[in-house]
């Protein structure tokens, strides 16, 4: 077949995709960090194990199930046996790692995490994959609200880790502790951006990453690595920025946060989440509590089932890019 | 009122099936005098199954009443929560609970809720009542029982209104995938649950092929009558290791079981008991149990 004719290229199209990465180009990564964590953390603590329901792979899990086979246990797609099970296994004093997507254990196995690991206050860490807008596949995979439907479950301690140093510092924290926990896994090539801000995770901790006389940035996950882009950005601006990362969502990190919040600088909470019940809402209610009248900006997700589609188109539609983030500061600034 | 009162305590030297017959009446008997207290509850599903509780706290558990934590002992994982007044009569006929605490059934600040939780109660392995979880903790337990090389056998005790739950179905599968021969699950088939008979409710007949397709060990008894119970457990047992089929014993039983009065009564999932009768309860329970055992 010919093809003399030139005829015009056609665009190519942005693609949705179920795994997409948020690093941006070029950007430093770690592969598989909560993977390779957890491996290291089983190395030192022989009562670790691992589940998943038929989404190792997807979860990086499948780094554990190489390393300790004997060690991990393999549920099928069924999340409340998942769940029920790794409160069974903790029963007998292990410390299990149990991995799906939020979508899954949030939505789906609510009540087998509440009854079974929050209840007794079990050691169960519940690792969950696309959570927030990780993902272009639409409101099946998307987790929006993950972080709203957990945080009223007693005993749970929520964490919303930004790159790899805070999956990597965390998983050990996660394993020491007693009682439930749900970590929002970053898998795949993971941004490693925390190392530059002489950060440790502390579980239970926020951290100023850095100063700034304008602006205050409250972030976590993913948004802590979108707020520290944008407030070098803001400087061409003349914008001071700074950041408190608040990596742990429940219990929550209030006197750090509170002391950054109660001055005279812009406010602005940034998190990968719907705007009803995540981060916005817990400063919030800290700010009411203490008795401060502080308005406080949020970036978050709309209240709405989100759009399928590529992740950065998603995420400049939605005001999660760094682009739409800087324009809401200097928006907010001008007011 | 004491609950030790006119409670018929044979010798414990007889055969296996007379000590757990004697321990079934004492059950019952218990049940009995904790549902007045209230003044109602689940006393028709304690007493039906009262022989089920008393062949495995009776003959089968291993356990230590004085250490209910003890790290050897067999798990008995009550999943149906609302019968913890049958669970907590057999936790008391085993020496875990004291006989005397019975009276606290259902009262504030009890250790004896009206719904078994793991919290409150020693000897109470999970908290049971949202249906449907019991078989799937009861999967990790064995896992992990297995894992850390305990010989320890687990026992999972539902009902069949909770075969309506998918999780239980979950579980009958990664029981069976995981080749989970420490685990033993007893279905208390009363045929009735919270909006009446349970093949109007949700069909689950042919209930012992589904599990039979599901990969178990299945054995159908009658559930009140203490020789077929001991004789299913024993076979239960000479199949069960750490490697191999989980086993299942469905049991059909009948609701207000050794109660004439009762087990005539319509049956209701929460049963309604008056006054005077709670004393007429006692004494035909005593009649039946003397009656059999002469």
């Amino acid at each position: 077949m010919s093809t003399t004719a030139a005829t015009p290229a056609k665009p190519r199209l942005k693609t949705s995709a179920m795994i997409a990465s948020f690093a941006d180009p070029g950007q430093k990564t770690a592969p598989a960090p909560f993977g390779h964590a957890l491996v290291k953390a089983a190395q030192e603590n022989e009562k670790i194990v691992g589940l998943t329901a038929d989404l190792g792979k997807y979860t990086d899990m499948h780094i554990f199930a190489q390393a300790y086979p004997e060690r991990f246990f393999q549920m099928g797609m069924a999340e409340q046996l998942l769940f029920g099970a790794a409160a069974g296994m903790a029963q007998t004093g292990l410390v299990p790692f149990a991995s799906t997507y939020s979508v899954f254990a949030a939505r789906r196995a609510y009540d087998f995490l509440c009854l079974d690991a929050a209840e007794p206050n079990l050691n169960v860490n519940i690792v969950g994959g696309l959570p927030g807008l990780t993902t272009g596949y639409g409101p099946s995979h998307q987790a929006t609200e993950d972080m709203a439907i957990f945080r009223g479950m007693p005993n749970l301690t929520i964490v919303d880790p930004c790159d790899s140093v805070d999956i990597e510092q965390a998983v050990p924290q996660l394993a020491a502790g007693e009682g439930p926990t749900y970590l929002r896994l970053l898998r795949g090539n993971v941004p490693t951006v925390l190392d530059e801000y002489g950060y440790t995770f502390e579980l239970g901790k926020a951290k100023v990453l850095r100063g700034g006389a304008d602006v205050v940035f409250v972030s976590s996950g993913l948004m802590t690595m979108r707020a520290l882009q944008a407030a070098k950005d803001l400087a061409a601006h003349n914008v001071d920025v700074a950041v408190v990362h608040t990596p742990t969502i429940k219990p929550f990190d209030a006197e750090t946060v509170l002391a950054e919040v109660n001055t005279d600088r812009l406010v602005v909470t940034l998190e990968n989440h719907t705007v009803i019940g995540g981060l916005f809402e817990t400063v919030a209610a800290e700010v009411v509590k203490a008795g401060l009248g502080k308005r406080i900006v949020p970036v978050a997700l709309p209240d709405e089932f989100l759009h399928a589609g590529a992740l950065p188109t998603l995420h400049e539609r939605y005001g999660l890019s760094v682009d739409r983030i800087i324009a809401t500061v200097l928006r907010e600034l001008e007011v | 009122m004491t609950l030790t009162t006119s409670i018929h305590s044979p010798e414990t030297t007889g055969s296996r099936r007379e000590r757990a017959e004697a321990a079934a009446y004492r059950i019952r008997h218990y049940a009995l005098n904790m549902g007045e207290v209230q003044g109602q509850g689940y006393v028709g599903q304690a007493l039906g199954a009262a022989d089920m509780f008393a062949a495995v706290y009776a003959d089968q558990l291993r356990h230590r009443p004085e250490d209910p934590e003890w790290e050897g002992r067999d798990r008995f994982l009550l999943s149906t929560g609302h019968y913890a007044i049958g669970h907590y009569a057999a936790l008391a006929e085993a020496g875990i609970v004291p006989v005397e605490e019975l009276d606290t059934y259902g009262s504030d600040d009890s250790r004896l809720p009206m719904s078994g939780m793991s919290t409150y109660t020693p000897g109470m392995e999970i908290s049971g009542g949202s249906l449907g979880h019991g078989l799937t903790i009861a999967v990790g337990t064995a896992l992990g029982l297995r894992y850390q090389g305990s010989e320890a056998r687990v026992f999972n005790f539902l009902s069949d209104g909770e075969l309506d739950e998918g999780s239980t179905w979950e579980a009958a599968m990664g029981a069976s995938h995981h080749q989970l021969g420490n685990l033993t699950a007893m279905v208390d088939i009363n045929a009735l649950q919270a909006d009446g008979k349970t093949d109007s409710v949700l069909r689950t007949e042919p209930v012992a092929d589904k599990w039979a397709a599901c990969g178990w060990f299945v054995q159908r008894v009658d559930g009140n009558d203490m020789g077929a119970l001991l004789a299913a457990f024993d076979a239960a047992a000479a199949q069960a290791g750490p490697e191999g089929k989980p086993s299942v014993i469905l049991c059909d039983t009948k609701v207000g079981r050794g109660v004439p009065l009762l087990e005539n009564r319509e049956k209701a999932h929460f049963m309604r008991i008056e006054e005077h009768e709670w004393q007429l309860c006692r004494e035909q329970l005593t009649a039946g149990y003397e009656g059999e055992t002469k």
